[in-house]
């Protein structure tokens, strides 16, 4: 099987381009990547079929070797209706980004940062609940900080309490 | 034996019925009909072909007259029927469910009469992708599902589901890329992309070039099914999706990865070559995954990060290479998708019932709905593997298997998936106390739904019933767990012979190749 050079040096650089444009944040550059990964990948699945013979057209006289493989050529063609859908469809995400947030770039999960940011104190499963909860009840222990029922990072509050009315 | 002769149908018929929903675009009660009725066919021709294999036996389907080393098969046998029928049951629910909530919310809008249509084509996808004997039309069956999804994961075009999507699309089209990668490579050095072919050939290569093939596979379905070091865009991008796509995402899409893990595993790569850094992944993946679980406060996400943990059972069972772990891992991969589904259903009551899915902001709902409590309540139970129900079958097999199994890395994956399982109880059991169990007053912020009294028509029957109806398929799958297990292990015999799946696309005269056990090499240490 001879291995064409030229195609082999395009493949290597439309891979090494899109490998850098996926990591960039910005969304157009994101989609140009794909498209030279999906390019570069194309041109891989060609150079598997090996040697580029006459078109695969059925003729008497030609021997079988003298073809090209046919059947790259046909995965190729599919993966290229692929790519093309999925670029048309991202073209419309991009925009749609564009439209709403009038910005090219990934955004950033807000419930993902705000649950990193959560401290990992809870006041409903951590707080130390007072034993007895009656009103005529004396409880001396929990009447330090009963003004305060954003403290929850102090786990002596009673806090649970004053979570409802908060 | 001739019943297998109709398999194309189960990919063709919610192609037709796509079709048909999209001419109906301006009819919606006619699009309802059509689309419930064409699955609901579907479902019937499956569940035939599912009776017809039930006692093994594997038949296969040439397609456009070309022979099977080069033409597309299609190839039934226990496992793929099964998934198929598991499949579609989930499907049916959750289409009908969606249907009720569209009937209930008023579905004029434009964006929402696409969902039937596309909806069909996810369907019809991941029935391609189950019943493929040929390498590159599973990856045709990928791009048609993933397709679809990508549409019904940006439903509505809101900015967060925009922002959610572009991850999920960029990390599905990576994917895909180095999947079609692995193929070309594939075919570059075997010159056939049939599966059942390939299973000869790619044993005739020298077991570095095979590693390679086998990693390259690996990493492209890993992806898709969200096992550990590549499973981050899963919690991030479910969520956000309506409350019935989320639903059958986490249900079929994670599974359909699974599936073509377990027939690269089986079929083109057999033997033990990947089996401890399998398991290592597994181990994490579990571990991991439930640990990401415990700090959420949204039900959606929670339950996104269940997901990925609960993957981690299945490798783990796929990692073993034996009949009971295999086999548990197929009963497993039937059991999660009803469950998973099921639970994600429900979050969509409770987010309509309470107002949202945060727990932080729901309280009383047992009091206020009794019927939603049961239903989130059997479903949980189930997937935290409490004794009765069949999470707990599943996970008791796998944990058998892998103590018979005995290697020091498979008892340690078994303490993990005990862990896990208890991890998932605890993050099951902070949703139940704080959105069931504790007073609406106790709510930080709660909506003002919360507060009203009764079912104020906010629950409608149709989704009510078709969750139910994923619920009670869940307990009958604990029922019925005897047979199917019988089924699943049938199925892993099946797999781990090979010889049957060999015949029934090349015919009875080639020989299979013998498992290449490499005790001695260990090539698959690299990790």
């Amino acid at each position: 099987m001879s291995i064409n050079l030229t195609l082999l040096i395009v493949m290597g650089v439309l891979y090494a381009c899109g490998i850098y444009l996926i990591l960039e944040r910005s969304l157009t550059r994101v989609l140009l990547g794909l498209m030279l990964l999906a390019n570069a990948t194309n041109i891989l699945i060609l150079s598997t079929g090996g040697y580029a013979g006459l078109a695969p057209l059925f003729d008497k006289e030609t021997g079988p070797d003298a073809y090209s493989d046919p059947l790259p050529q046909a995965l190729i063609l599919t993966s290229i209706v692929i790519s093309f859908a999925v670029t048309a469809f991202m073209l419309g995400i991009i925009y749609r980004t564009w439209v709403l947030a009038r910005q090219d770039e990934i955004q950033d999960d807000l419930e993902d940062v705000r649950v990193a940011k959560t401290p990992s104190f809870d006041a409903e499963d951590d707080a130390i609940v007072p034993l007895e909860t009656s009103e005529f009840a004396i409880t001396p222990s929990n009447t330090s900080d009963h003004g305060h029922p954003e403290a929850t990072e102090t786990p002596n509050t009673a806090s649970t309490q004053e979570g409802g009315s908060a | 034996m001739n019943l297998a002769n109709l398999s194309p149908l189960a990919v063709l018929l919610p192609i037709l019925g796509a079709a048909l929903a999209f001419l109906l675009i301006r009819h919606h009660s006619a699009q309802r009909m059509v689309s419930i009725g064409i699955l609901s066919a579907t479902l019937l021709l499956e569940c035939l072909l599912l009776i017809s294999v039930w006692n093994g036996g594997t038949t296969s389907v040439t397609l456009g007259g070309w022979l099977p080393p080069w033409g597309v098969v299609l190839v039934v046998d226990q496992f793929s029927s099964l998934m198929l029928v598991v499949s579609t049951v989930v499907s049916l629910a959750v289409l009908i469910y969606a249907t009720g909530q569209g009937m209930a919310d008023g579905d004029q809008e434009a964006p929402v009469s696409i969902f039937h249509p596309t909806y069909l084509i996810l369907v019809a996808g991941v029935s391609n992708a189950f019943l493929t004997g040929d390498l590159f039309n599973l990856y045709v069956g990928f791009e048609i599902l993933l397709t679809a999804s990508y549409v019904l994961m940006t439903l509505g075009g809101t900015g967060p589901r925009i922002r959610a999507g572009v991850t999920y699309v960029v990390v599905s089209v990576v994917s895909s890329v180095l999947f079609l990668v692995a193929i070309a490579m594939i075919y570059g050095a075997t010159g056939t992309i049939t599966m059942a072919d390939l299973a000869i050939k790619l044993a005739e290569l020298d077991q570095g070039t095979q590693n390679l093939l086998h990693v390259m596979l690996l990493v492209a379905f890993g992806i898709k099914a969200a096992v550990f070091p590549l499973s981050f865009w899963l919690p991030d991008s479910y969520p956000t999706a309506p409350a019935p796509v989320t639903a059958v995402f986490a249900g079929l899409l994670t599974k359909v990865g699974v599936y073509a893990m377990v027939r690269t595993e089986t079929l083109l790569f057999p033997g033990d070559t990947l089996n401890v850094p399998l398991m290592v992944v597994a181990l994490l993946t579990m571990v991991v995954g439930i640990l990401g679980a415990l700090a959420q406060s949204d039900i959606k996400r929670l339950l996104s990060f269940t997901l990925v943990s609960h993957i981690g059972y299945m490798v783990f069972g796929l990692a073993m290479s034996s009949v009971a772990g295999l086999g548990s891992a197929v009963f497993y991969v039937a059991h999660h998708i009803t469950v998973q589904t099921s639970l994600f259903l429900v979050t969509g009551l409770i987010e309509r019932r309470g107002g949202s899915s945060s727990i932080d902001r729901l309280g009383g709902l047992a009091k206020l709905s009794p019927l939603l409590a049961l239903l989130f309540f059997v479903p949980a139970m189930n997937l935290a593997g409490i004794p009765p129900f069949s999470g707990f079958l599943g996970k008791l097999g796998l944990l058998q298997a892998g103590v018979e199994l005995g290697t020091p890395l498979a008892i340690v994956l078994v303490v993990g998936g005990v862990v896990t399982s208890l991890l998932t109880l605890l993050a099951i059991a902070r949703v139940w106390n704080r959105a069931f169990w504790r007073k609406p007053e106790d709510a930080e912020f709660p909506d003002p739904v919360l507060k009203a009294t009764g079912n104020v028509g906010v629950l409608p029957r149709t989704m009510v019933g078709s969750t139910a109806g994923l619920v009670i398929f869940g307990v009958a799958l604990t029922v019925f767990a005897g047979p199917l297990f019988q089924v699943a292990d049938g199925s892993a015999r099946i797999m781990l012979d090979r010889s049957a799946y060999i015949h029934s696309v090349l015919g009875d005269s080639v020989e299979v190749p013998p498992l290449a056990q490499t005790d001695e090499v260990q090539t698959g240490d690299a990790k």
